[in-house]
């Protein structure tokens, strides 16, 4: 069992920054976690805590059974891969893996065939004798993954594991990361900035900003129901529209168009609220659409197989060439894409949008959405 | 195209005005240049002179010249009872400085660059500035009492220790600049995987700081090797005295100055520091910028 | 701010040492430099106000004479002598000599690779790692009235430069002795002058010299005063030209750091002769803050 459990965990600096404000998390056994979130905000932080790099200054680390807040990192039984790496030059590479069994004391025969063993489970059989400046940056990042699993250790803790690699190869280590995590089944938390990233690696991910943690929850919930308006913007490669909303005789108005209220919101007169909706959930049309938003397009801009479209929004009784207030963004398919200047309406699909009152979701949990349902308004497959 | 042809020729008739002036401008000041560096050169190799000729010389004088080519001077370094042992003095002062300033240094300057000791920016600057302000030379009177009351007179551990005291803040200075240049997740790493400090250090600094060790270490040894004035207060006795004394001796000595032995000896002195600085200088690219990054 | 990469030179403790055994490394190397550093500097302020002798009865029983030995210096011809010798060796050997020859040398070898630098670097560079002992030598045997090669080489044989110009012998001599670390600087300071500079003041119809004065001479400043202060206290404190002269004759070469061991150490004069060293340390310390505030405001100005 290899769960970890954190209970009000605080850090605070001696200059009275607060890099870690009484965190509550639990970490299943086996998991793959994701600690994501812009620079400053605490995440790399919470690595080295867990390591035991840094000490908490309040509250309490578990893993397993074990309460693992005063031992220093040599006794936690975690390894870590650090974002450079951290190969020793000096060493092989065969020492370099077989470095954490030297320190438990594993005899020199012993030692030398795990560290072949690892290699060869990552296909570095063939590198054992060189030394880590000769290698290529994967090479490198493989070789520091064989390190810290020649040590079967209870946790693994990777810090920003990608952000070495050039583009290209990132993709692919990824992937190779996945199934690395998914064979060995070891608890594994990383740091990334990167949401595509954490989106596609982790089980769970925790968003966090500040010293906390803003959400958790599996790819799907953050990607669909983020918690706060901080989430919605940060998950999402094309960051979720949120547009200003005021509640007006038991509607919404948009940008001067009306909207039905989601279901299950519990809203009053008059309230200013936060509408979101993601551009990957918008509809785009040339035809006017009733429960649709009315804009003018500034931007297309074409990403491949589907553009990207903002649009300023204008209410249809606002005079022509009025100055823009709100804008949206929509997504595209191919072959539909508009003209900047033209007029279009984009139509939220059922159950995609979302309320926020002072930053926190209020829309409660649907029923899954029916994908096949449409507007009237003509948007078709 | 003709005109173009046409008027090409007429272009090489005069030369363009202000181009002569140039030209001759910067031949002159192309030999210029070559005149003074030969004059350099023959500048810094005369005195050298007398060092590649007198100690191959069968009859050698004071004056530099084309050697009667014989190897037997060097016979007389055998004759002479401190010739070679002072060599073997210089060895060991040297060495043993070494050793001392490297090791303490690199403590310290690990310490230092690690862990965040209150004053510690002033401090470092600060024994820099002594220890370009307290030279040997300024606090020779002290220096010699302080060896008397420890009893240091006339033991080459003394000459040592005052040795290593005055080299020690430059190198710690050398050594934290290292330390601070090598990224600190190597020694992360290892105190994740369960290593002690102590293993820390034997396992991955000192063998990635290796290249400024033996900086500081060569660096040393010449400081000392050349050092005549504290081994000069205080060493009593030609037995325990390093080459740089005997030398001075050799020649201050009253009478005729053998000059198959100085000759020789100045030769034997001088290599090692000699061959050490060219073989260092090939291997690490040697090119002391006084400080300044290139 | 958080979550910046731990920068160099604010490593935290990554080893784990902790402030107990950071300030144990620290122990040995501070015991040393205290003992042979800074003890040393403070002794030469109490010894300078004794009367302390090597040898009688003042050696045994030292007594405190306040600032005898300081007013005896101050009036003693012989220490403003040595003091105005000190003062012309340094401006001779190291910041003309040294530094004028370094930079010469540096300009002259400025963008040429091949062998005649390497020459002309090895030669220099030699006389530079040669022994003291050694080289003070070599320059007595080239000095030698009778048998000298210089006298051979000019043909002006019986010219005693030792004893007829003693001053200006080690001032060549140490000028000699020093050049290789101002002309290293110097070469690398120069390589950092970027060509683009010199090539639009050349496009704009600048000479050498106006080149050296608006282009170069701006850029290195800062490199010029490290360098001067650097030599400027290793050559006020040489001992070296003891090797040649011994200060004579007659004191005529008889600098400040000759001064104090004849005095203190021949002569047995110890409290006297820490007053001495005691001003020399001042000096020292006055050289050094002149430069460090010249360095300080060229900073601000740059």
């Amino acid at each position: 069992m290899s769960a970890i459990t954190l209970r009000e965990l605080t850090k605070v600096y001696p200059n009275g920054v607060r890099a870690l404000d009484a965190l509550d998390l639990e970490i299943a056994d086996g998991e793959f976690f994701a600690l994501l979130g812009p620079s400053g905000c605490g995440k790399t932080t919470l690595l080295r805590t867990i390591a035991g790099l840094e000490t908490a200054s309040g509250g309490r680390v578990h893993i397993g059974e074990r309460d693992v807040t005063a031992l220093p990192p040599g006794r936690r039984d975690v390894a870590m891969v650090f974002q450079d790496y951290a190969l020793f030059p000096h060493m092989t590479v065969q020492d370099n893996i077989a470095y954490p069994l030297r320190i438990k004391k594993v005899d020199r025969r012993a030692r030398a065939d795990k560290a072949a063993e690892t290699a060869d489970e990552l296909g570095l059989g063939a590198l054992l004798q060189r030394r880590p400046g000769q290698l290529s940056g994967g090479q490198q990042q493989r070789v520091a993954l064989a390190r810290a699993m020649a040590c079967h250790p209870q946790v693994f803790l990777l810090d920003e594991p990608l952000s070495n690699l050039d583009a290209r190869l990132r993709l692919e280590a990824r992937t190779f990361l996945k199934r690395l995590q998914r064979e060995l089944g070891v608890t594994t938390v990383f740091v990334t900035h990167d949401q595509a990233e954490a989106l596609a690696l982790a089980d769970r991910i925790a968003v966090m900003e500040g010293g906390r943690i803003r959400q958790v929850g599996t790819p799907t919930e953050v990607f669909r129901r983020p918690a706060n308006t901080f989430v919605a913007g940060f998950i999402g490669s094309t960051p979720m529209n949120l547009v200003d909303a005021e509640v007006r005789d038991g509607e919404l108005v948009v940008a001067g168009t009306r909207l039905p209220v989601p279901e299950g919101v519990q809203v009053t007169d008059g309230e200013k609220l936060t509408y979101g909706v993601r551009p990957e959930y918008l509809d785009h049309t040339a035809e006017p659409a009733s429960g649709g938003l009315r804009g003018r397009v500034v931007v297309v801009e074409n990403l491949g197989s589907f553009s990207l479209v903002s649009l300023d929004l204008q209410p249809a009784d606002a005079p022509a060439g009025d100055t823009p207030g709100t804008s949206v963004q929509v997504v595209v398919p191919e072959g539909r894409e508009p003209a900047p200047g033209d007029t279009g309406w984009v139509v939220p699909r059922p159950g995609r949008s979302l309320l926020y009152r002072d930053g926190e979701l209020v829309t409660p949990e649907a029923t899954p959405a029916v994908p096949a349902a449409r507007t009237a308004a003509g948007a078709e497959q | 195209m003709s005109t173009a042809t046409r008027t090409a020729p007429a272009r090489t008739d005069r030369p363009a005005p202000g181009t002569a002036p140039v030209a001759v401008r910067h031949v002159l000041s192309r030999i210029g240049r070559y005149v003074f560096l030969c004059a350099v050169l023959g500048f810094f190799a005369l005195p050298l002179l007398w060092l590649a000729t007198a100690p191959f010389d069968e009859t050698p004088t004071i004056t530099a010249s084309l050697p009667r080519f014989t190897l037997d001077n060097f016979r007389a370094l055998l004759d002479n009872p401190y010739a070679l042992s002072s060599l073997l003095n210089s060895v060991y002062l040297a060495a043993g400085t070494a050793v001392l300033v490297v090791t303490f240094a690199a403590l310290a300057a690990y310490a230092l660059s690690r862990v965040r000791v209150p004053g510690r920016d002033a401090l470092l600057y600060g024994l820099l500035l002594l220890s370009s302000i307290v030279t040997g030379t300024a606090t020779m009177v002290p220096l010699f009492e302080l060896a008397f009351r420890l009893n240091l007179i006339d033991s080459r551990l003394g000459v040592i220790l005052i040795l290593s005291g005055g080299l020690l803040p430059a190198a710690i200075f050398i050594l934290k600049d290292f330390m601070d240049a090598t990224p600190t997740s190597y020694e992360e790493s290892a105190r994740v995987f369960g290593a002690s400090p102590l293993q820390i250090m034997r396992h991955i600094v000192v063998p990635v700081v290796r290249p400024g060790l033996a900086t500081v270490g060569v660096w040393a040894v010449a400081n000392v090797w050349g050092n005549f004035l504290v081994p000069f207060l205080l060493l009593r006795g030609p037995e325990k005295a390093p080459a740089a004394v005997i030398m001075y001796t050799l020649y201050t000595e009253g009478g005729q100055a053998d000059l198959r032995l100085l000759s020789t000896f100045s030769l034997l002195y001088s290599l090692p520091v000699a061959l050490m600085f060219v073989f260092v200088s090939s291997r690490y690219g040697f090119r002391f910028h006084g400080g300044i990054k290139r | 701010m958080k979550g910046r990469r731990r920068a160099t030179g604010a490593a935290p403790d990554a080893a784990g040492l902790g402030r107990a055994r950071a300030t144990g490394f620290l122990v040995p190397g501070m015991v040393l430099i205290l003992l042979f550093l800074v003890v040393p500097a403070a002794w030469t302020i109490y010894l300078g106000v004794t009367n302390y002798r090597l040898t009688g009865l003042a050696a045994a029983n030292p007594e405190v004479v306040g600032l005898d030995n300081y007013t005896r210096a101050l009036t003693d011809e012989r220490f403003r002598s040595s003091l105005v010798l000190t003062l012309q060796f340094v401006l001779g050997s190291a910041v003309i000599g040294q530094a004028g020859l370094g930079f010469a040398i540096a300009y002259a070898l400025r963008d040429r690779r091949g062998p005649l630098r390497r020459l002309v670097e090895g030669f220099v560079l030699l006389s530079w790692i040669l022994p003291s002992s050694v080289v003070a030598f070599l320059w007595i045997a080239l000095l030698d009235r009778d048998g000298g090669t210089l006298n051979a080489l000019l043909g002006i044989p019986g010219t005693a430069w030792l004893l007829d110009h003693p001053m200006l012998s080690i001032i060549v001599f140490n000028t000699w002795r020093g050049t290789a670390f101002s002309m290293m600087l110097y070469a690398a300071a120069l390589e950092n002058v970027p060509r683009s500079h010199l090539e639009t003041a050349r496009l704009a119809g600048a000479g050498t010299w106006q080149q050296l004065r608006d282009v170069v001479f701006p850029r290195i400043r800062g490199h010029v005063l490290t360098n001067l202060l650097l030599i400027s206290l290793w050559t006020f404190n040489d001992f070296a030209p003891f090797l040649i002269t011994a200060g004579g004759p007659e004191q005529r070469s008889e600098i400040l750091p000759v001064y104090v061991y004849k005095v203190a150490l021949s002569g047995g004069e110890l409290g006297f002769g820490a007053a001495i060293s005691f001003v020399m340390l001042l000096i020292n310390l006055v050289i050094a803050l002149v430069y460090l505030r010249m360095l300080g405001r060229r900073k601000e100005t740059a």
